[in-house]
């Protein structure tokens, strides 16, 4: 390549692009230069000095401009009377970098032994120790012992909430601004500041309420030391004494890869999620994930779970049961019955897969749809424009178009928002905003549109043709969308309008182009793609008239989606109210327990492992559905998610291919984090478990031609009208499980129904 | 002819039997009646473990779980929580919610001991630990912990803010006449 710049780092050479940082170059051939401000997705500062090296250039005859060489010609270096900071000095061709000499090691050693003077090293009682950056390269280049005296130590507040989630150790601090930066460069939520001077700074917070952010939690991953604690991992556990197993996160369409540590604990007599870390994947999170992904974890061991099957019986309540009278009543219930089901866009493909198997293949009478039931009036189209297979959000930058159509990017999936802002601000891509309300993605607008709250579609489908040629100049158009306030044919009229903008524009079937839904949960399109082809799209935009001998609710929260019927099966983790009217209620596991696969909204495919034990006898939903099966005669046999992962490949040409055995394959990834790289990329897990494939959108397959076709968008769409916009902390089963979050859901909500009025 | 040793080997080893037990019958007995007679045992002598006090009352113990980290036989388990000044149980902010030492599994090799920042846990030539049941010999904090000393109250105390910042106490300081 052309860009790139060869030096030598210790005598060995190294080529990288241009504009590399000495540490990073230094890295990529396993030279750890120590850093503590640095961070690779950060900019840099030079805070700290833990950095400097020896850094020479060729030296330059003034008379010839030429490069002086010695007499075997090589180049004679010219080094530079002082050490540099290699974290904010760039590669220059020819450089030399020394990292091992004796003036090099004294630094370290100097600048760790300058640190400490105002550290308490309480490292027992601190959370970070056995992961601290701190601590090892203390360890690898710190002196032994202090010179310093102990009461003349720095002494400051060791309990300062900044916020009600995350803590500051004020002690701890070593004033690295990762954490200042990482909220003003990545989250654009300006919260944190240094106030005052010299041994006095200190962090604090100036919001209104303080630390108002959704993405806090990633501060005390790249702190690189104890500074920053969450009020929920405080104190709960060592970092050596975590299990960590790979999961995916449930809570939006992002599918953010995340780590959940567990651990004993006497309360629950058995493993517990103690935190949930966020997994590097470069094609998803990078590093980051939101504060609701890291905390909404205690459902999962909440001690009102159900752990046992429930039948209403003679007097009108619902009973313990057992499995197998349960199973037996729900196989005689819905023989030969016409049965409703409906399934939550949280299950995993398989469960939703089975599901429909059940319904279409065994009871034959039965039809099965999704719940909410909104995205499944367009999740085909999204199937057709979304992104291309080769999309990655990090290539998107200038001369690319990003278009935000009625919905909120940082409250309906925050991490996009952090993506996708940098492709903005950071590499120039141009964005327009299309809302009927101001959002924070607005701040980067290039261009803004207005129209009257719920005509999105509307105003979509008489923007098609010129938006479509404006977009023509654009290397990539990037559309992402909501369905807020609209109803299910509004929604479809708006997908629709946006696709033909995307074929109009001919950047349909595109990589870094296409559709990207906010949808609202982990895995709307997959519980979509598993379930039959017509069920899913039609019966869904009729939903709530549907009327059904038998009702069968696999999680399924809201009473709008529950068809009339009279008798209703209910598979759900807690007594929901949806659940305490049902017949049967059968326990299921959460994710957590069990293993599967999410499609997020961008269609990647990604499996989650089993991290904790069961819950009494709560059993998987695609076990209960084939329980239920081999009691109406059809014997499928299915051991584990594998199988019947493999049996979906089989019948859906779109995941034709996809195997969990390729989605478990993991791959190397820059920046390093955790483990022996925590003092660099942070304490941020690396990816065991797989980076998981995305599928091809069809318009991208051979053999399929895009052609625009007009879906007239609905009148009026007064009904939707009333629902507020959507928030990251609205209230809900699993978000009211998460004590530490309660704060931050009464302020988001009471904060929407006062700006709504 | 048939010698002694062949009439002995025809007996078998019985008589050789006997006599050890005639040897060791008329010897003083090594065993003691444990736990109702005691032995005198080295002040060093790594008995049941307990958990100590400062003279305040408070708990030595901060829950950091490097005895647990440090244990070869995988015999304690900790869990940690965090001091309020209104409900204190050691000083700064951690203290050890939950603490156990399943005895059985315990080797009484002293890492913990020598793991511990602040000597909290010590095993003394005191006691050793029995019991009948497994379940038993699982010794949590009731039985750890030592009672508060005399006309001190236990915890968890209410102390005044600002008076225990520090979990750890800090080095006497340095003489730099030495
Ligand atoms: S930040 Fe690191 S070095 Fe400082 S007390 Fe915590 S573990 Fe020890
Ligand atoms: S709190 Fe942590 S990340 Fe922030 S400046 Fe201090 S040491 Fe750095
Ligand atoms: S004495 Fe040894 S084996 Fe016993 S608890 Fe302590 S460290 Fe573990
Ligand atoms: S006994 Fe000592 S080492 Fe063990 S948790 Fe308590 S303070 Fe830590
Ligand atoms: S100055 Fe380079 S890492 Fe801090």
């Amino acid at each position: 390549m052309a860009d790139m710049i060869n030096l030598t780092i210790d005598g060995i050479p190294v080529a990288v692009p241009k504009g590399t940082v000495i540490v990073d170059a230094a890295k990529k051939i396993d030279n750890d230069i120590p850093v503590f401000c640095y961070h690779p997705k950060l900019k840099p500062v030079g805070m700290c000095r833990m950095c400097l090296v020896e850094v020479g250039t060729p030296k330059m005859d003034p008379a010839t401009k030429q490069v002086v060489k010695t007499e075997d010609g090589k180049a004679v270096i010219a080094w530079m009377p002082k050490l540099a900071t290699a974290c904010t000095t760039p590669v220059s061709e020819g450089m030399a970098v020394r990292t091992n000499t004796k003036q090099v090691l004294d630094a370290r050693n100097n600048v760790l032994e300058f640190l400490l003077t105002s550290h308490p090293l309480d490292c027992p009682i601190c959370d970070k120790g056995g992961e601290c950056p701190l601590q090892n390269l203390t360890l690898a280049h710190g002196p032994g012992v202090s010179r310093f005296e102990y009461e003349a130590k720095n002494h400051n507040a060791k309990h300062v909430p900044l916020g009600d989630l995350i803590f500051l150790d004020r002690e701890r601090c070593i004033q690295c601004s990762r954490c200042i930066r990482f909220q003003d460069d990545v989250a654009d939520d300006h919260v944190l500041q240094f106030h005052d001077r010299g041994r006095h700074m200190e962090i604090v917070t100036f919001s209104d309420p303080p630390f108002d952010s959704y993405f806090g939690g990633n501060t005390t991953d790249i702190c690189p030391v104890g500074a920053l604690t969450t009020a929920d991992f405080r104190f709960k556990a060592r970092p050596w004494e975590l299990d960590s197993t790979p999961s995916v996160c449930t809570h939006c369409a992002v599918g953010c890869n995340i780590t959940l540590n567990t651990r004993l604990e006497t309360r629950t007599g058995g493993h517990e999620i103690k935190r949930v870390m966020p997994r590097q994947n470069e094609h998803v999170n990078e590093i980051w994930t939101c504060d609701k992904g890291r905390f909404v974890h205690h459902f999962t061991r909440s001690t009102d779970r159900l752990t046992q099957p429930l039948v209403r019986d003679a007097s009108g309540k619902l009973a313990e049961s057992t499995w197998e009278a349960a199973l037996q009543l729900v196989a005689d219930k819905v023989r030969g019955k016409h049965v409703a089901g409906v399934i939550g866009d949280r299950l995993p493909n398989e469960d939703a897969f089975l599901f429909g198997q059940l319904l279409t293949d065994v009871i034959k009478t039965g039809s099965v749809t999704m719940s909410p039931a909104i995205p499944a009036a367009y999740a085909d189209i999204v199937r057709g424009f979304g992104v291309g297979k080769d999309t990655e959000f990090k290539q998107i930058g200038k001369g690319d178009t990003i278009l935000v159509v009625n919905g909120d990017l940082e409250e309906s999936a925050p991490v996009w928002f952090l993506l996708l802002r940098q492709a903005v601000v950071d590499r120039g891509a141009k964005l327009v905003m299309a809302h009927d309300h101001i959002t924070k993605m607005h701040r980067y607008a290039t261009k803004t549109v207005n129209y009257e709250l719920g005509t999105a579609a509307n105003w979509a489908a008489t923007e098609t043709m010129a938006l479509g040629a404006e977009l023509k100049a654009a290397r990539n158009v990037l559309i992402v969308f909501g369905d807020e306030k609209l109803s299910a044919d509004g929604a479809r009229a708006l997908a629709r309008a946006l696709a033909n903008i995307m074929i109009e524009s001919g950047h349909a079937g595109k990589a870094n182009s296409g559709l990207l839904p906010l949808y609202p949960h982990a895995n709307t399109q997959g519980v979509f793609d598993a379930l039959p082809e017509q069920l899913a799209s039609t019966v869904a935009v009729q939903h709530g008239k549907r009327q059904a001998d038998v009702a069968w609710l696999i999680g399924v929260g809201d009473p709008a989606d529950v068809p009339q019927a009279a008798f209703t099966v209910v598979q759900e983790l807690f007594l929901t109210d949806v659940a305490k009217s049902a017949n049967v209620v059968l326990p299921a596991l959460s994710f957590a327990e069990r293993d599967g696969s999410f499609t997020s909204g961008d269609r990647r495919v990604q499996r989650f492992y089993r991290a904790l034990p069961g819950m009494g006898q709560a059993k998987p939903d695609w076990w209960i559905i084939q329980e239920v099966a081999k009691r109406l005669g059809k014997s499928w046999g299915f051991h584990g998610t594998t199988e019947i992962f493999a049996a979906l490949a089989d019948s859906r040409p779109d995941y034709a291919g996809l195997t969990y055995e390729l989605l478990g394959v993991t791959e190397s990834q820059w920046p390093p984090v955790g483990r022996a790289d925590l003092y660099y990329g942070g304490t941020a897990y690396d990816n065991t478990g797989g980076v998981g494939a995305r599928y091809a959108a069809r318009a991208e397959q051979s053999g399929f031609t895009a052609v625009s076709e007009a879906v007239a968008p609905p009148s009026a769409d007064m009904e939707s009208l009333q629902h507020l916009p959507r928030t990251l902390y609205q209230a809900g089963e699993l978000i009211s499980r998460s004590k530490v979050l309660a704060g931050h859901v009464e302020y988001r909500n009471s904060e929407m129904t006062r700006t709504a009025k | 002819m048939s010698s002694v040793r062949d009439i002995i080997s025809r007996l078998g080893g019985m008589p050789m039997g006997f006599a050890t037990v005639l040897k060791t019958f008329f010897r003083k007995p090594v065993t003691v009646q444990y736990p109702e007679q005691k032995k005198p045992m080295s002040a060093r002598f790594r008995g049941r473990h307990h958990l100590k006090r400062y003279d305040d009352g408070l708990e030595k113990c901060i829950g950091c779980a490097l005895c647990a980290a440090a244990c070869p036989a995988d015999a304690i388990y900790v869990e940690a929580a965090e001091n309020t000044n209104e409900q204190r149980f050691s000083p700064g902010e951690r203290y050890s919610k939950t603490y156990e030492i399943n005895m059985l599994r315990c080797i009484f090799c002293g890492y913990c001991e020598d793991a511990c920042p602040t000597n909290a846990i010590v095993l003394e030539p005191i006691e050793f630990p029995t019991g009948y049941t497994r379940e038993g010999m699982i010794y949590a904090k009731d039985k750890l912990l030592e009672p508060a000393p005399a006309g001190v109250q236990g915890t968890p105390q209410v102390t005044p803010p600002g008076k225990y910042e520090r979990a750890i106490l800090p080095y006497p300081p340095i003489d730099a006449s030495v």
